[in-house]
């Protein structure tokens, strides 16, 4: 029997199954939050150096990563959906943005929250700081040329092609900010070895995971209500239960 | 007939450009003196102290620059998109990139390249010393054209769009930022008796990327914005 790996990539057939995930996804986020904070707050010991403070590093660093890795996704499908001219995908990159807009924001704020114990101040213009700043503008420059246009076709396309050049932007953008801080100072407190607390660890991975579940239940649903928008002109819209009642 | 060459057609369309350009003066003079404008606010801003100001100068020049870009990229395709001529040129057997090319090219000779002439008076007001005035106008020769070929990409991306103006600023400024960086650190480089040679090396190295890639991602994104 040939599987028609296709199938899933026409908004009508996408928008069911991803009605039936987001509830695992959810619910198994829910509880991995639950217990990766239990396991941040209440079983990793207190660091030696900085004491309680550390304990944000639970929620900025997944969020740093995951700020990361959604902008290259978005970039993957606003591309494939240039390559290809498939509907979904750019509804994808589409929903993609404003999830990893936030996580980039997120970083940012918990960033100045550990900073200001840490280091003593709730910004300094370190290589990593800045470059997740700059994500944040190309975030929302992304957000911002997609709403300004009215058709959502040439809209699609527009901010496909400004992801696109923006992807192959950031390792240029990451290492002259790079050398840029290096040739002014050095970062006061630098992390080096990974010879972090077993516990410290699982709560950290945990954390992770439940971010990553928590980005694609999200962006289930905001897929779901952009195929509504976008498609709210046809017929298998119109026999949807959910719309006739 | 003689064929025309992928030269011809470049200094064919730069010549145009630049007539067109000269018919409409008032245009190349604002951006020039709201560059003017945006360096002799900073003295005024932030005090007269001549060792701060030596400072800040190359910071000050290339974020005025940058901005003084910005204003005139608006224009780079609108009035040919206005008057229909975009279209034609898309219709033209020639390569699209390559006209693209020749409109940036005359882009930067009017908005680009007046402002590297005028940079060293400014730098004057600013203390700056010769070898820093030289290093700085190096810099800037590398790197305003590369803010006009990115730049354009964004043009061709907002083209006819409400409120391109602000548009195009927020998608252009971030992807400028390591010509920014560049620039500036080449005349730090400078006052701190380093090298300038790894700055000014990898400023061109950007110059050659945007030279090869630009064009024709603009061609893509002007092909996107007029179907």
């Amino acid at each position: 029997m040939a599987i028609n790996w296709f199938k899933y990539s026409a908004p009508t057939t996408f928008y069911g199954l991803a009605g039936k995930m987001i509830p695992w996804f959810a619910f198994s986020a829910a509880i991995l939050f639950a217990i990766g904070l239990y396991i941040g707050f209440f079983v990793a010991p207190t660091d030696a150096q900085q004491g309680e403070f550390y304990r944000i590093m639970f929620i900025h660093v997944p969020a740093s990563i995951l700020s990361m890795f959604l902008y290259l996704i978005m970039a993957g499908y606003a591309a494939l959906g240039l390559i290809f001219n498939t509907r979904l995908s750019a509804m994808m990159a589409t929903a993609i943005a404003p999830t990893g807009a936030l996580f980039a924001l997120i970083s940012l704020w918990t960033g100045a929250l550990w900073g200001k114990p840490m280091w003593g101040t709730w910004w300094l213009w370190d290589a990593r700081l800045t470059s997740e700043l700059i994500l944040l503008f190309l975030y929302l420059g992304f957000i911002a040329l997609h709403a300004s246009i009215d058709d959502p076709r040439r809209a699609d396309r527009a901010a496909a092609l400004l992801a696109i050049v923006g992807s192959v932007n950031v390792p240029i953008i990451y290492f002259s900010v790079k050398w840029w801080n290096t040739l002014h100072q050095g970062s006061t407190i630098k992390f080096s070895g990974t010879t972090m607390h077993i516990a410290m660890q699982q709560a950290m991975f945990t954390m992770l995971a439940a971010c990553w579940l928590y980005a694609i239940a999200v962006v289930l649903v905001r897929v779901r209500s952009i195929i509504l928008e976008r498609e709210r002109n046809t017929t298998w819209i119109a026999d949807l239960p959910e719309v006739k009642q | 007939m003689k064929k025309s060459t992928m030269l011809d057609l470049l200094v064919l369309v730069i010549r145009r450009d630049l007539v067109l350009a000269m018919r409409r003066r008032a245009d190349v003079l604002a951006t020039l003196i709201f560059f003017v404008m945006v360096v002799s606010l900073f003295p005024l801003g932030v005090g007269p102290e001549l060792d701060m100001l030596r400072k800040m100068a190359a910071g000050v020049l290339w974020v005025a620059a940058l901005l003084a870009s910005m204003l005139s990229l608006g224009r780079l395709f609108s009035a040919d998109y206005l008057d229909g001529t975009l279209e034609q040129m898309m219709l033209a057997p020639q390569s699209l990139s390559m006209l693209v090319l020749g409109k940036m090219t005359a882009h930067w000779m009017v908005s680009g390249l007046p402002l590297v002439l005028l940079a060293p008076v400014l730098g004057l007001q600013f203390d700056m010393s010769a070898r820093a005035l030289g290093v700085l106008i190096v810099g800037l020769l590398l790197g305003t054209p590369i803010l006009s070929m990115v730049g354009a990409i964004g043009a061709a991306l907002t083209l006819g769009l409400r409120g391109g103006g602000v548009l195009l600023s927020l998608l252009v400024l971030p992807l400028c930022i390591p010509v920014l960086i560049f620039g500036t650190g080449a005349v730090e480089a400078v006052s701190s008796g380093l090298s300038v040679a790894s700055h000014l090396s990898l400023l061109g190295a950007l110059l050659v990327l945007a030279l090869v890639f630009t064009p024709w991602v603009t061609a893509q994104a002007l092909r996107i914005s007029m179907e």
